[in-house]
């Protein structure tokens, strides 16, 4: 009967314990992505150093060959590479709530930055100087974007079949103004067709560019540039 | 307004392949159909949503749900373009481990790459040509080119942080315009 009551009340303290644990998991996880989240400007690619840090080295959560597989996987997935690396994570470390805690930490501070940024601009918006500065601004946005198709045509473009589908892609958005969405669908079905017809050819395929050049951080991740 | 924001981004977001600016056609496309902002606006949007941390195609969406709806906006399509990531990590979780040497991944990746090029360039194109209510040649485009080049050349040459780059137009736009 003793004996009963203790077995009792050790599972227990140690359900207890488990679940404070559980907690606190879920709040280093979101702590650990919020101080991620507001140092990296520029985006996904500037993000995959500071989560492999944070998340291999300083908190020694996983290794580095396990990072390595979650962060291939959240560039391939729809959405920015960060916020997809953090529900990896969240997800792997503390399930479904735990992913909820990272993203919610890669978040927020992001989600803060732009409205104060929004509401700041719209104080300011008459104003010639910041007005000046918003078309400079608009200049190097240019840029970055001609940058991002450029590192995402090297690895893309290697091919006939791979040149002539973005030509046509550009042409067709350009001359027709359909729904981008559309192209983005077209793109998921058009790799397969491809493969079919150039095998009905009895053609070599190969569907990625020959020896990619992993050497870079760009390179190994050129979806996620910016 | 605060559903329909949610559930624009939510399937915007379902389809971001290839992040940041493959995207922004995207979300012009649906803002401009909308009749959320005008093309100017959005450029204005991105421009902002470039100096934010954070990924640009989120920034933009927190953007437009903040002017369209407010902070309840904000969150809507910021819910909205996070919750399909959310939702299909948590799927690729449990069915797939190594989906990136899969051959039908490789294969799916071999036609989007491409297209996300195409989609990339066009959102440069649109980015840098329409909307401009003056004559194509006038000292405002000469200024925009000198700061397009230079930028490039920071950006591929020196290796210059897109931060940096954004800081110094800027600047350069205030000395020019």
């Amino acid at each position: 009967m003793i004996t009963n009551v203790t077995a009792k009340t050790s599972s227990k303290t140690s359900a207890k314990t488990t679940a404070h644990a559980r907690v606190d998991l879920l709040f280093q996880l979101f702590w650990a992505f919020l101080r991620i989240g507001p140092v990296t400007f520029g985006g996904g690619y500037a993000m995959i150093p500071m989560i492999e840090r944070e998340i291999t080295v300083k908190r020694k959560w996983m290794s580095e060959a396990e990072m390595d597989d979650i962060l291939s996987l959240a560039g391939s997935a729809p959405g920015g590479v960060g916020v997809n690396a953090a529900a990896f994570i969240g997800y792997r470390l503390g399930g479904v709530f735990g992913a909820i805690a990272a993203i919610a930490g890669i978040t927020t501070p992001t989600f803060i930055i732009v409205c104060l940024l929004s509401s700041v601009y719209s104080q300011l918006a008459d104003q010639p100087k910041v007005d000046a500065a918003m078309k400079g601004i608009h200049g190097a946005v240019i840029a970055l974007i001609l940058v991002a198709a450029y590192r995402m045509a090297k690895n893309a473009i290697f091919d006939k079949t791979t040149a002539a589908t973005a030509m046509v892609v550009l042409v067709v958005l350009l001359v027709t103004g359909i729904n981008p969405i559309y192209v983005i669908a077209f793109g998921l079905l058009i790799g397969f067709v491809y493969l079919q017809v150039k095998q009905l050819l009895g053609l070599q395929v190969r569907t990625e560019k020959e020896c990619l050049d992993y050497s870079d951080e760009e390179s190994k991740y050129p979806e996620y540039y910016i | 307004m605060i559903w329909n924001l949610l559930m624009t981004f939510m399937k915007i977001g379902f389809l971001s392949f290839g992040g940041g600016y493959a995207i922004i056609p995207m979300i012009q496309h649906e803002a401009m159909t909308g009749g959320w902002l005008s093309e100017m606006e959005f450029q204005e949007v991105v421009s902002i949503a470039g100096m934010a941390t954070g990924p640009v195609a989120t920034n933009s969406a927190t953007l437009i749900g903040y002017r369209v709806a407010g902070i309840e906006g904000a969150m809507a399509s910021t819910l909205g373009m996070v919750l399909p990531s959310f939702i299909l990590i948590i799927i690729i979780s449990i069915f797939f481990y190594r989906v990136r040497d899969s051959k039908w991944i490789k294969t799916l990746f071999y036609g989007l790459r491409p297209v996300i090029t195409g989609l990339i360039a066009y959102a440069a194109i649109r980015f840098g040509f329409m909307g401009k209510e003056h004559a194509f040649l006038t000292w405002q485009t000469l200024g925009t080119l000198i700061i397009v080049f230079a930028s490039l050349y920071g950006l591929i040459k020196n290796k210059l942080h897109p931060l940096t780059i954004i800081v110094a137009s800027g600047f350069l736009g205030v000395a020019f315009f």
